[in-house]
């Protein structure tokens, strides 16, 4: 894909350090219309120098593998899986979020008993996985995964706690904004989407290159949470919506595999 | 590309990320079905990046149809879902337990030759990858297959090709068959990747 560069649009800045005024990679300005999904080389994200391909992608027509995709039962998950603060002997640290949304095709059809997987830092922006460093707390009473299934109108629910930012090595003093990552099974091979949700306001998307390599703004701002003042549980916790639209990408002729 | 102005719908993809397998290790046996089921084959590799080292934070997720060619819930094999997960180890390795998938129909009826679908999520992946295991000792399916004709030459068929290694499993069942395939994101033997939408 030949990207343009663009003007900065609204609620973008450039991926510049705040303190040390570092450019790390060169990042071309936000496109309109181009696919929704971020190219697989992509500078500004150092860990896609020796893992994009290199070579384009080339189609892979729809046959029977690939209309079709795995079927999850009420049998993969329980019900317990969607509720990451209970899973230890008391509350994890941290602020108490809810967070649902409906899983749906690009025609809103719902995405029925289909499976969602989701897996975050702790409050303290620490992973529970052996290769986070970071220098914070983890939290003996949160794993920071979950998983459930969809309802027959393709919507979900979690209970967990708000993750951390946390730093990361791609550039100086990098930060992550907060996210929670999702894992979502459309209804064939197509579909299937990995993504990550980001909470309204931060200050850090600006400067993410991760939420940057969505090079549509109104795209990238898909990913982000809103506020659900209905889904709040007073005196207990904050809701907040997360919506995904699964798809196969680029069904239109226009937007083939060479859009990517 | 610009494509019009209606708004995009469609949630843009994510990077998995270094901790992937947080979230889907519960799931990530590498077994299609139980190991020592008759007629199980292993499918095992590499996952290795632009400088040949390995990647050793990856889940691969694998997606095929049963012997008969069938598919959930269609499928008379016993507890076939046709998925698995595995995530790569320190050495960039995998291992997938399986049965060998039959033909398939393509796009209009045409038979596909047994072919396993996978996607590679990582650390470094903006966008999961898809490719295709497709299997030596099936010389002759192979040959007539479309998406393997569509590649455009040997060198590319090759690389889609798990090659069966000589001899026993050791310690396996009897007669079971080992494949070797080796997923690489870049260089002169990059991997064939597909856009499968
Ligand atoms: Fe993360």
């Amino acid at each position: 894909m030949n990207l343009t560069t663009g003007g900065a649009g609204p609620g973008t800045g450039p991926l510049t350090d705040p303190v040390t005024g570092l450019v790390p990679a060169p990042v071309p300005g936000p496109v309109e219309g181009t696919a929704p999904d971020p190219p697989y080389d992509y500078p500004g994200y150092r860990s896609t120098r020796l893992r994009a391909p290199k070579r384009p992608l080339l189609p892979l027509p729809q046959g029977e593998t690939e209309r079709r995709g795995p079927l999850f039962g009420e049998s993969s998950v329980d019900p317990a899986d969607s509720d990451l603060t209970i899973g230890g002997t008391g509350a994890p640290i941290g602020e108490r979020i809810i967070v649902s949304g409906r899983v749906t095709g690009s025609t809103g059809r719902p995405v029925r008993r289909q499976l969602v997987e989701i897996w975050q830092a702790n409050a303290a922006g620490r992973y529970r996985h052996g290769t986070d460093n970071h220098d914070a707390p983890l939290d003996p009473n949160f794993t920071g995964a979950g998983r459930c299934l969809t309802d027959d109108d393709g919507r979900y629910r979690f209970v967990s706690i708000r993750p951390g930012e946390y730093p990361w090595a791609n550039h100086q003093n990098a930060w992550r904004p907060a996210h929670i990552h999702f894992s979502v099974f459309g209804t064939n091979f197509a579909e299937r989407l990995v993504t990550q949700m980001y909470f309204p306001g931060d200050p850090l998307l600006a400067l993410d290159p991760m939420f940057q390599s969505v090079r549509d703004r109104r795209a990238a701002e898909l990913l982000v949470a809103r506020f659900d003042l209905a889904g709040t549980v007073e005196h207990w916790a904050l809701g907040y919506v997360f919506d995904i639209v699964v798809g196969g990408r680029g069904q239109t002729p226009a937007d083939g595999p060479t859009a990517l | 590309m610009p494509t019009g102005t209606s708004p995009p719908t469609l949630t843009p993809s994510q990077t998995a990320g270094p901790f992937v397998s947080i979230g889907t290790e519960w799931d990530a046996t590498g077994q299609a079905v139980p190991d020592g089921t008759p007629g199980v084959v292993y499918v095992e590799g590499h996952v290795l990046d632009g400088l040949g080292q390995p990647v050793t934070d990856a889940m691969l997720e694998f997606w095929q149809a049963d012997p008969d060619g069938r598919f959930p819930p269609e499928s008379v094999f016993a507890s076939w879902t046709g998925f698995t997960r595995a995530l790569t180890g320190q050495d960039g390795s995998y291992r997938l337990v399986t049965l060998k998938p039959g033909p398939v129909p393509g796009p209009a009826g045409e038979a596909q030759a047994p072919h396993i679908d996978v996607s590679i999520f990582a650390r470094g992946l903006l966008q999961r990858l898809v490719t295709r295991i497709y299997f030596s000792d099936e010389e002759e399916l192979n040959s007539s297959d479309p998406v393997l004709a569509g590649l455009g030459g040997p060198s590319l068929v090759s690389r889609l090709v798990a090659i069966r290694q000589p001899g026993r499993q050791p310690g396996g069942p009897a007669r079971a068959s080992t494949f070797r395939f080796d997923i690489r994101l870049q260089g002169d033997q990059e991997t064939v990747f597909f856009a499968p939408w």
